[in-house]
């Protein structure tokens, strides 16, 4: 354990590198995910285009991914938030749809009632009633994409992959442990916490 | 397109390289299915039966879900050495969580009808589980088959940097030399490979099953 204890600040550095990297990734991918959900919820068909496009990309192996990026951005940040922001879409694409589907009816007449237009009603009705389902999306995407940013070392993104990668170069147990440990701890904190937020949302909106 | 080419064209003319990369990731993925469905499955049914037991196994399992699947190919090394068999090893661990997961829920929530009037019947335990619970049980153990057959593939693709061989190889020299032709003699075959295993899966799904119920 005694590079561990040496190297605390390397290894913060490198968490902090994987939690951004995968925060800027969910947050690109859920941008998206919400323009192409608001678009496509009441267009069947369109929706099933996206979907269908969105599980192609989830289909392809993380690596695989990152290889046909790189010619096209080269190496680092670039290709991995594209590639990771890309992986998290089909989860989020569904979640804000399905949120989004699940407004009742007589909730969206008595809005138009009101007179509010298309606008405001998205923003003030459907959208906060949406956002328990959204933000379970947000947690399967987030908990997802901390995992696969490891494989983003290989393209130098840094991060917890990196000190996995060195492990394995240097034959150091020690350096796989922590970057495998580390990596799963964060990945099961921001399970526990985000689904904690989820239960408080419906038991407000409940009460 | 013009990179397309000249990958396509290197495949062409190195046959024998490609091919063992190919066989290797084939052979590595299969036979770590074929390990996870048989441990997978019977310790499915094993649970079933001590409560106790199965909420240790499934959370333990799902822990399992959380560590990134480099990390475990990459503490396989220092464990098993390098070759075709740590990758095994750590491609049967990455395989075992949903096959596990996914046949002890579909076990488990049969419809309890059903298993009453095989009571009725006056079936026992075991014609039960036989006769009733296992092909109730199918789809769920199915769609298990085929989330842990996409994610193996993509897992294979990591154990060249364990010194398993496999696609990833291309990969892995493409990345090294900055050889962008190369990168996608081994990006190619592996996206399409995966894409098509996950549509023959869904179809076999579709046809045997009828459309996807739960997950």
């Amino acid at each position: 354990m005694t590079w561990t204890y040496k190297n605390l600040g390397l290894i913060a550095e490198a968490a902090g590198q994987h939690l951004i990297l995968s925060f800027l990734s969910v947050l690109i991918g859920c941008a998206i995910a919400l323009v192409l959900g608001i678009v496509s919820a009441r267009r069947p068909r369109l929706y099933a285009t996206f979907l269908t496009i969105a599980g192609i990309i989830f289909v392809i192996p993380s690596l695989a991914l990152f290889a046909f990026l790189i010619p096209i951005m080269g190496l680092g940040m670039k290709p991995a938030l594209t590639g990771l922001s890309s992986y998290c879409l089909l989860i989020l694409l569904r979640n804000v749809v399905t949120g989004l589907r699940s407004v009742p009816d007589d909730v969206l007449d008595a809005a138009d009632g009101m007179g509010f237009s298309r606008w405001q009603r998205l923003i003030r009705i459907e959208l906060p009633l949406a956002l328990p389902l959204i933000v379970s999306g947000i947690r399967i995407a987030l908990v997802t994409v901390i995992g696969i940013a490891t494989i983003a070392a290989f393209i130098d993104a840094g991060g917890l992959g990196a000190i996995i990668l060195q492990g394995i170069d240097q034959s150091w147990p020690e350096k796989i442990i922590v970057g495998g440990a580390l990596t799963a701890l964060i990945a099961i904190f921001f399970d526990l916490s985000l689904s904690w937020t989820e239960r408080r949302m419906l038991r407000w909106r409940q009460g | 397109m013009n990179l397309l080419s000249e990958a396509f064209a290197w495949i062409l003319n190195n046959p024998a390289e490609f091919n063992r990369a190919l066989g290797q990731h084939l052979l590595m993925s299969i036979t770590a299915i074929a390990f996870a469905l048989g441990i997978g499955l019977p310790l499915a049914v094993l649970i079933l039966r001590y409560g106790k037991l199965a909420a240790v196994a499934i959370n333990s399992v799902n822990g399992l879900r959380t560590l990134p699947s480099l990390a475990i190919l990459a503490i396989m090394m220092p464990i098993l050495g390098i070759g075709l068999w740590p990758s095994i090893v750590a491609l049967t661990i990455l395989a075992l969580p949903p096959i596990l997961i996914n046949a002890f829920i579909g076990l488990r929530d049969v419809d309890p009808d059903a298993v009453e009037a095989a009571t009725g019947m006056g079936m026992t335990e075991r014609q039960i589980l036989h006769k009733i619970r296992i092909p109730l049980a199918a789809p769920a153990m199915f769609a298990g088959l085929r989330t842990a057959s996409v994610q193996v593939l993509a897992g294979a693709t990591l154990a060249p940097f364990i010194g398993g061989g496999g696609l990833g190889d291309f990969i892995a020299i493409g990345i090294g030399a900055m050889d962008p032709s190369r990168l996608l003699v081994g990006a190619v075959p592996i996206a399409l490979l995966a894409l098509g295993t996950e549509f023959l899966l869904g179809q076999t799904e579709r046809l045997m099953f009828g459309e996807r119920r739960a997950a």
